[in-house]
């Protein structure tokens, strides 16, 4: 399987990712503006990780990756959730 | 299909960057991992000191960083379509963004400053420990931050140069693309700092 970039890019593409990012944003800052309690402590962190997705997915071509480059982006993720999980694991209990 | 040699020399200078990516990626992380702990720990002061800081400066550099973002990949783009000289506008743009970027925190720290918040500051010793470490980890991530945004905008500026003098080309275009990936990174870490700063509260 090939590793390397499509070889016919489109504008199009990238301006949609934009919108999308654009609209994401605007609606967590739409959400704090509403002071909506409990949900403005988790929802502008989900819509952040949807955000990044879309940067990581279609900015920086991860979609057109490898296998393995997708599977290494991700272990390495998978690490900091371990990193974070595991101090909580211990902070918590203090 | 098999890649050509050229193709697989591009694709590894490509991965290359990933790996430093990688461990951007970890260094950022860490300074997160601090930020859970103690917004666990001091969970009403972070979220008074939070509501001290302006939103839409906030808001401003997530759009600022995205239209970056947008643009470099625009620039990419028409690199591998041919046209050179918007390329090079796009990348111009970026920078200029890079630079709004920059010039929003010299106005927002600037302020704190004027209001005797600053690390280390008598005003700052005296206020709530959660409120201390607020700030300490704000003023630590958005000055590492602006310093890759800084970075980031130079190397940009560079890769402008290049490509219109013709050294980056359809051809080989690894360097513009490395260097998109480094602002992109960027970007998503104040997709990440945005909300964790200036909207959780």
């Amino acid at each position: 399987m090939s590793s390397q970039p499509s070889p016919h890019p489109f504008y199009r593409n990238t301006l949609f990712t934009y919108v999308a990012l654009l609209l994401l944003a605007g609606w967590s800052v739409l959400l704090t503006l509403l002071h909506l309690g409990r949900v403005n402590l988790w929802a502008p962190l989900a819509i952040a990780v949807v955000q990044a997705a879309l940067v990581v997915l279609f900015f920086m071509h991860m979609s057109q990756e490898s296998r393995l480059w997708k599977m290494l982006f991700l272990t390495v993720l998978a690490i900091l959730a371990l990193f974070i999980g595991l101090t909580f694991v211990d902070v918590l209990y203090r | 299909m098999n890649p050509t040699a050229a193709e697989s020399s591009q694709a590894t200078g490509r991965h290359g960057m990933w790996l430093f990516l990688f461990t951007e990626i970890m260094m950022f992380g860490g300074l997160f991992l601090l930020y859970a702990t103690y917004r666990v720990r001091f969970a009403q002061e972070f979220d008074t000191s939070a509501q001290q800081l302006s939103l839409w400066l906030g808001a401003a550099n997530a759009f600022i960083l995205l239209t970056g973002s947008c643009c470099t990949t625009l620039a990419l783009t028409a690199l591998q379509r041919g046209s050179r000289r918007l390329a090079v506008a796009l990348l111009i743009v970026t920078v200029v963004m890079g630079g709004l970027f920059l010039f929003n925190h010299y106005v927002e720290w600037s302020d704190q400053i004027r209001h005797g918040l600053y690390p280390n500051s008598p005003r700052l010793d005296q206020m709530a420990h959660g409120e201390i470490l607020f700030f300490g980890l704000y003023f630590v991530t958005l000055g590492l931050h602006g310093l890759h945004v800084l970075i980031g905008s130079i190397v940009l500026a560079v890769i402008a140069v290049l490509v219109k003098r013709g050294s980056i080309s359809p051809q080989d275009p690894v360097k513009l693309e490395n260097a998109a990936l480094f602002w992109h990174l960027v970007d998503v870490i104040w997709i990440f700092i945005f909300p964790l700063y200036y909207l959780m509260h």
